[in-house]
Order: structure tokens, then C-alpha cells, then sequence
């Protein structure tokens, strides 16, 4: 079996950081455990020998070559694509500036 | 601290819209974005919406073959697209879906080369890989990136079809890398894959280091032109702070047009977080099939300086002027192959006036030649005027911008009557010469101012009758008096 780890809280800020989000001291405890243990239940694939197995990047074996032809199909109105965005301004949806102050 | 070039190490990324598309590269929404409302080009696939699954544009793989084939890459027989990680408000589904040479991954091909002319000495620019990725959304800044309280974003631009050419680090100039986009911008217009005369079609990022020092990447260089300031700027503010006894920040630096400023700190490679894409099936690459890419691949631009020197007899100058636009050589040729009479003399002549006085005019005016009403035919009558002496070289050089606007030589001719010119740098032109020629009248005119007269009607002799009279009068007696042959 192996070892039970959690997420350090380095990892934990690294990572929130990459995905732009803020969080609070009891946040980052509390993810640190839940994503710890989401990867520790991975880890059980660490107990299985897998010296004879090939290495699969794709689940379906022999697909291969899934085109379309270049011919324009139908798009979303301009209505349609925007919808469900909560923030919008003259048909474009409207995110936060990019640069920090 | 040295100053020598060879101190600058440049690596280009040059990111090249599929332009002759006319689907983006995961789903069928138009890729003919440009003129139209934002976020109207959309479906759920471009917009990243959950559940949405890509299916990818066979004519990319093909116009990607033909690019690799182009530039001596080798094609890699499988690969498979990657998820690349980061969120930014461009990429609705918080990866792009690009290809990743590691990680068991290939890019499409590896290697290659660009052959580029520097102070007429070839250097080859080794390629690293070109790869296929999808472009994202088009973000508009209120104002400048910097100052504008939100972005607003139009995904018409996202999914649309990336070609990236990486080059190996081996530029050492800004010069040798407006060079090598020179050739390159040609090498993709003779494929057919993308014209580049579109707004947005072409991004460049550049990593630029100083020799034992860290790289900064330069982002958002949108033009060719800009791409030699944008390269001098960083070169000169790395080595300014190097100077200053600074350590060169690893970082990623957004170009705006007239400075580099930090975008954000260099993410790490690992940051990306790059894992196989599983909603895309690998791909496999026949030989077979890039050898049917192979026998229509159009002629290249090496080739066809080659072949423009044994067909029409021209200079290896003059055929390499020629083909650095595809569409002034395909129009030299289409002119030149009209008129069956031509032989190596109009071929020269007809390369002439193209190079030096059309494409000098399309230049000062900023324009392309299929913006203009010119025609091959153009040149072809005005050649014949002059060779029938309808009209004299010089004259028609000062016709060039009414040709441009469609008249041919020959109607000018005939609405017009005989050209009066007014120019005055030309009237000058023909009295030196007038002078040079005669200096017995010139002797006479010390004596007798009358026999300016002579002069005059020579010069009007010179010029069929089209120089203006007053104007020539005026501009021998300035002569005269400068020589101090009268007062």
C-alpha cells in the first residue's frame, strides 16, 4: 500500500495561482486534505504491476484519422452564444482587466 | 559588456492563420471572421461549452503538409493533439488543444530550414518543429491593454486554424529575423495556405536573450514591420539593465507598439500541465498521401527564380526582385506571356517598369497591386508608345500614377493630345542635357541673350513638343544666370 501524502500548502498555493483563484487559510486546509485524498485513491494504480503494459494515451484502440471536410456549417446568433454570460457589452462578452494594478 | 551581434541570441514563434480555410480547425463555424459582429462566428465546440466534442479540418492536416513540405521538415507518421493548461480570458476552455513534442507527443514535423540572404552571404535558419494549434479569442481593450477597466472578448477569432514555425535559437540580429519573415511570408503565400494580407493573419512571439543571460519572451508582435523595432527595443532594454548590474528577469513582456512591458511572470513549461487530448482521435500520415500533397505542391520561390532566368533571360537579380511578391511575379508573367512579339529585350523592360516604377508607386502609396485598376495590358502599351516614340520615357514615368488608376498610355495620349509636362525636376532634366549637348548656342547666348530661343526649342524638340514653354523658359534662365553665362 502506499504511503497516505497530503498536498503541501506550497502545492496548494501554486496551483490556485494557475488557475486564478483567491482562497482563504481555511480553504487551502481544507483542499489540501480533499485534493490529498483524491490523489492517494489514485495511487492505488501504483500497486498494480504494469511491466507488461503497453503505455495508452488514447482509451480507444486503432481510431485514428476523424476528419470533416472544409465546408462552413451553421454558427450560434450572437444572442444564442451570449445568453448565459452573466457580463456583456455590445455583443462581447465582458471579462476583468487583464493586467493587476 | 560587448556589443557584438553575436551577444544577441533570438528565437522566433511565428504563429501563421490558415487563412484559405474556410472552416476553423476544430468545428465547421466560418473562419471568414473579420468583417463580421462579434461572437457570431460561434457554436458550442469554439466556445468551449461543456460536452462539446472537436472534429478536425482534413484540409488542415493537408495545407500542414504542404507548409512541412515547403520548408524540408520531416512529418512526423503519428501524432496527437495536447491540452496546454492556463486560464485567460481568451481560452474559454482554460487549455488550448496544440500539439506537444514530448511526453511521448510529436509535433506535426521537426527540423527544417529557411535559407535567408544577409549582406548577400546565405546563412540557413534551422527550424525546430512547426505545429497545429488553435487560436484564440480576440480580446478588445478599452483604450490600451494597461489602461482599460475590462476586457470585452469576441470568440469569432477562437478555434480558427494555427500554424506555428519555431525556430531553432540561432538569429543573432533583428535585421536576420525580418529576413528570415521575409522568406518565410513567401514560402506560405507560394503554398497557397495563407496570402498574409489579412489583418491579424500573422503573430510572432520572440525570445530574446543576451549571451549568459535569462530569456524574455516578447508577445502580440502583430505585423512584420514590427517585428524588427519590437526586437531592437528589447535588445537595447536587456542590455541596459545588464549594464546597470541587473539581473534579466525571466518573464513574458507584451510588445505595444512602441515599448515591452511584464505581462506576467514566465509560466514554467510544467505549468502547462500538458496531457494527450482525448476528445481527438490520433493521426496518421500515409506516405502516400504526402506524396499526392508533394506532386501538387505549387512551385516555390527558389524554383521560380530559376526557372523566370532560362525563361525570360532575366539577371538573378532581377528574378529575385520578382518573386518577393507572389502576386508581382504571377503579374509580370501573366503581362510578358500577352504579347507574343516579346522577346528578351521587352522581358527586361517590361521587369523595369514593373520593379522600379509600378512597385515604387505601390510602395509611396502604400498598396497592393490588386488594389489598383492596373492591368498587364498596361505595360505592355506603354512599352510599345515609347518604342514608337509616341511618348518619351521620362514622360511617362510622371503617367505611372494615372496608369495606376486605369488609363492606359495610349488614351492619355489620345484625350490629352500631346502630354504637356509641367514637372519641373524634369523640364530641368532635359535643359542640362540641352546644355551638355550645345555648347556653341551656350557660347552664342554670352553675346546674345536671344539665342536662349535655341535652347528652348531643343529642349521642346527633346520632349515632342510636351514641355511647357513658360516653365522651361524660366528654368534655362536660372540655368544660364547659375553658370553665369547671362545675367
Amino acid at each position: 500500500m502506499s504511503k497516505k501524502e497530503e498536498l503541501s500548502k506550497e502545492t496548494i498555493e501554486h496551483i490556485s495561482k494557475l488557475a486564478l483563484l483567491d482562497l482563504t487559510e481555511e480553504e487551502k486546509e481544507k483542499l489540501s486534505k480533499q485534493l490529498g485524498d483524491i490523489l492517494n485513491y489514485f495511487k492505488k494504480l501504483d500497486d498494480l504491476d504494469t511491466t507488461n503494459v503497453k503505455p495508452t494515451t488514447h482509451p480507444i484502440d486503432g481510431l485514428k484519422n476523424v476528419f470533416r471536410e472544409d465546408i462552413p456549417g451553421e454558427s450560434l446568433s450572437n444572442e444564442e452564444a451570449t445568453k448565459n454570460a452573466q457580463h456583456k457589452k455590445d455583443g462581447y462578452f465582458k471579462a476583468p482587466r487583464i493586467l493587476k494594478e | 559588456m560587448s556589443d557584438t551581434p553575436q551577444d544577441v541570441i533570438i528565437g522566433l514563434e511565428v504563429h501563421i492563420q490558415l487563412a484559405n480555410l474556410k472552416t476553423k480547425l476544430f468545428c465547421s463555424c466560418s473562419s471568414d471572421y473579420r468583417s463580421a459582429e462579434p461572437n457570431t462566428h460561434v457554436c458550442p465546440i469554439c466556445l468551449g461549452l461543456p460536452g462539446s466534442l472537436p472534429v478536425i479540418n482534413k484540409k488542415s492536416i493537408e495545407f500542414a503538409t504542404r507548409l512541412a513540405l515547403a520548408l524540408n521538415c520531416k512529418i512526423n507518421p503519428k501524432f496527437w493533439f495536447f491540452r496546454k493548461n492556463y486560464f485567460y480570458v481568451d481560452l474559454p476552455k482554460g487549455y488550448q488543444i496544440s500539439q506537444y513534442n514530448k511526453a511521448g507527443g510529436k509535433a506535426f514535423a521537426d527540423g527544417g530550414k529557411v535559407t535567408i540572404k544577409i549582406n548577400s552571404s546565405k546563412k540557413e535558419i534551422l527550424l525546430n518543429r512547426i505545429h497545429l494549434e488553435e487560436d484564440p479569442a480576440r480580446l478588445v481593450h478599452k483604450g490600451s491593454i494597461r489602461t482599460s477597466p475590462y476586457t470585452l472578448v469576441d470568440y469569432n477569432r477562437s478555434g480558427i486554424t494555427l500554424i506555428e514555425t519555431v525556430t531553432e535559437p540561432v538569429l543573432s540580429s533583428p535585421a536576420e529575423a525580418r529576413e528570415f519573415l521575409n522568406q518565410l511570408k513567401l514560402i506560405v503565400q507560394y503554398t497557397g495556405i495563407s496570402d498574409l494580407s489579412l489583418e491579424g493573419t500573422l503573430r510572432v512571439d520572440a525570445n530574446i536573450s543576451i549571451k549568459g543571460h535569462p530569456r524574455a519572451e516578447v508577445k502580440n508582435i502583430t505585423s512584420f514591420k514590427e517585428v524588427e523595432s519590437a526586437l531592437i527595443y528589447e535588445i537595447t532594454r536587456q542590455k541596459h539593465e545588464i549594464k546597470k548590474g541587473k539581473e534579466i528577469m525571466q518573464e513574458t513582456r507584451h510588445w505595444d507598439g512602441r515599448v515591452t512591458i511584464p505581462l506576467r511572470t514566465k509560466e514554467f513549461e510544467k505549468d502547462y500541465r500538458y496531457f494527450p487530448e482525448q476528445d481527438l482521435v490520433p493521426i496518421v500520415i500515409k506516405k502516400e498521401f504526402i506524396d499526392e500533397i508533394k506532386d501538387y505542391l505549387p512551385e516555390m520561390p527558389n524554383e521560380r527564380v530559376l526557372r523566370l532566368q532560362k525563361q525570360y533571360m532575366l539577371s538573378e537579380f532581377d528574378a529575385e526582385n520578382l518573386i518577393l511578391d507572389k502576386y508581382i511575379a504571377d503579374f509580370y508573367e501573366n503581362g510578358v506571356n500577352k504579347d507574343p512579339t516579346f522577346g528578351p529585350d521587352e522581358y527586361k523592360l517590361y521587369c523595369n517598369w514593373l520593379m522600379n516604377n509600378i512597385v515604387g508607386w505601390l510602395n509611396e502609396n502604400n498598396k497592393k497591386i490588386d488594389e489598383t485598376k492596373l492591368k498587364p495590358s498596361h505595360i505592355i502599351d506603354l512599352i510599345s508608345n515609347i518604342k514608337k516614340g509616341n511618348i518619351t520615357t521620362k514622360i511617362a514615368k510622371t503617367l505611372i500614377g494615372d496608369m495606376m488608376k486605369g488609363n492606359s498610355i495610349s488614351k492619355m495620349i489620345k484625350d490629352k493630345g500631346k502630354k504637356r509636362i509641367s514637372e519641373e525636376t524634369i523640364i530641368e532634366e532635359y535643359s542640362r542635357e540641352v546644355i551638355d549637348e550645345n555648347p556653341r548656342i551656350i557660347e552664342d547666348c554670352r553675346k546674345n541673350p536671344k539665342a536662349i530661343e535655341a535652347l528652348i526649342g531643343r529642349v521642346m524638340g527633346k520632349t515632342k513638343g510636351q514641355a511647357d514653354p513658360k516653365i522651361t523658359r524660366k528654368i534655362m534662365i536660372i540655368l544660364l544666370r547659375n553658370m553665369r553665362i547671362i545675367d
